[in-house]
């Protein structure tokens, strides 16, 4: 089956950005097709490399840029969500893009199953 | 349709709301604060047997463990993400 | 709408201002109209609030999107506008109230509306 996964929350505030790479990795070891990830709202957050977390705790942004290009995922972040948060070209890590609203619109279309996880 | 209950149903209204459109026969998982619906002995328990006869109810078991919860309601099922995805390819999916 | 056009459906359920889904929800709407889907919009819950008449976003700069969900019908050509009848009553609000008139719906319509589509959000 082919899903899309919406993410609408940013990485550590909530749970919704780990439940999400966790229902990932479950669809790709079943075999499924991850047809994109899509980064939204606060969701965008998750991309930055900026990022630096304490030692013993999970990098977000790294489980998420390894899931991507180990399975060569499409992992679109929203433009102008990234705008108004301060997410651009130059901070965005390996395995994220930048795109426009219209790449979700496609995944609506193209999915077979598109499942969105947020606060 | 999975309906998909990612908040504390003592604290939040999607429980309930999901409940208002939810069909006979359409399955319900609890995930994240979701699960703290399913807890044994809560004020819940009677809510949650009641719509047992019309919902398959099911909770997330990664997220009883990270939260310690170890009785949940008979009738409950504890899927794991496998089986949270193999809902998924049953059903589509509503994140209230 | 384009003869391949899929359907898919935003759901409205949070109210608009105190959060950030309801504007999201809308530009996706006008997003997947300008891909000339066969595009449903549901209003349940707390988004029926967000056509609320009235509104004065002036204060905070913050833009007010009523004029856009007015536009909806006559200048997006989405036709198919629904709003869940019990979710408008508990608020106490009407549909003279609103700045749009959306078929009302009974609640056990919603789930169907959500299974007859290709894929929906919900914001």
């Amino acid at each position: 089956m082919k899903y899309g996964i919406l993410i609408l929350e940013g990485p550590y505030q909530h749970e919704a950005s780990d439940s999400a790479y966790q229902f990932a990795r479950a669809a790709l070891d079943k075999g499924h097709e991850i047809a994109r990830v899509f980064f939204y709202q606060d969701g965008v957050l998750n991309s930055t490399k900026l990022m630096e977390p304490q030692s013993d705790d999970r990098h977000i942004q790294k489980q998420w840029s390894a899931l991507a290009t180990e399975n060569e995922i499409d992992f679109v972040v929203c433009v102008a969500a990234a705008k108004r948060r301060g997410i651009n070209e130059e901070v965005v890590a390996e395995g994220f893009k930048i795109g426009g609203l219209g790449m979700l619109t496609d995944l609506a279309i193209e999915a077979d199953r598109l499942i969105t996880f947020r606060a | 349709m999975l309906h998909l209950i990612n908040k504390s149903p003592f604290e939040s209204m999607s429980f309930e709301d999901c409940l208002k459109y939810a069909s006979s026969g359409s399955p319900i998982l609890f995930y994240e604060d979701g699960v703290y619906g399913a807890m044994a002995g809560s004020s819940l328990e009677g809510r949650i047997k009641e719509i047992m006869g019309d919902h398959d109810v099911y909770v997330l078991k990664e997220d009883l463990a990270l939260r310690g919860l170890e009785r949940i309601v008979d009738g409950v099922k504890e899927v794991d993400y496998a089986g949270l995805v193999g809902l998924t390819e049953e059903h589509k999916t509503a994140s209230w | 709408m384009n003869e391949a056009a899929q359907k898919l459906m935003i759901v409205f359920r949070t109210a608009p201002y105190g959060t950030i889904y309801s504007y999201e929800g809308l530009e996706n709407v006008v997003m997947m109209a300008a891909y000339e889907q066969d595009l449903t919009v549901l209003f349940i819950d707390d988004g029926v609030l967000s056509l609320k008449k009235g509104m004065d976003s002036s204060a905070f700069g913050i833009k007010d999107f009523s004029p856009t969900f007015k536009a909806l019908e006559p200048v997006y050509d989405v036709e198919k506008i629904f709003i869940d009848k019990a979710s408008l009553e508990s608020r106490g609000l009407s549909l003279d109230e609103l700045i749009i008139q959306p078929e009302l719906i009974d609640s056990d319509q919603v789930e169907k509306l959500m299974e007859e589509q290709r894929n929906f959000m919900m914001f």
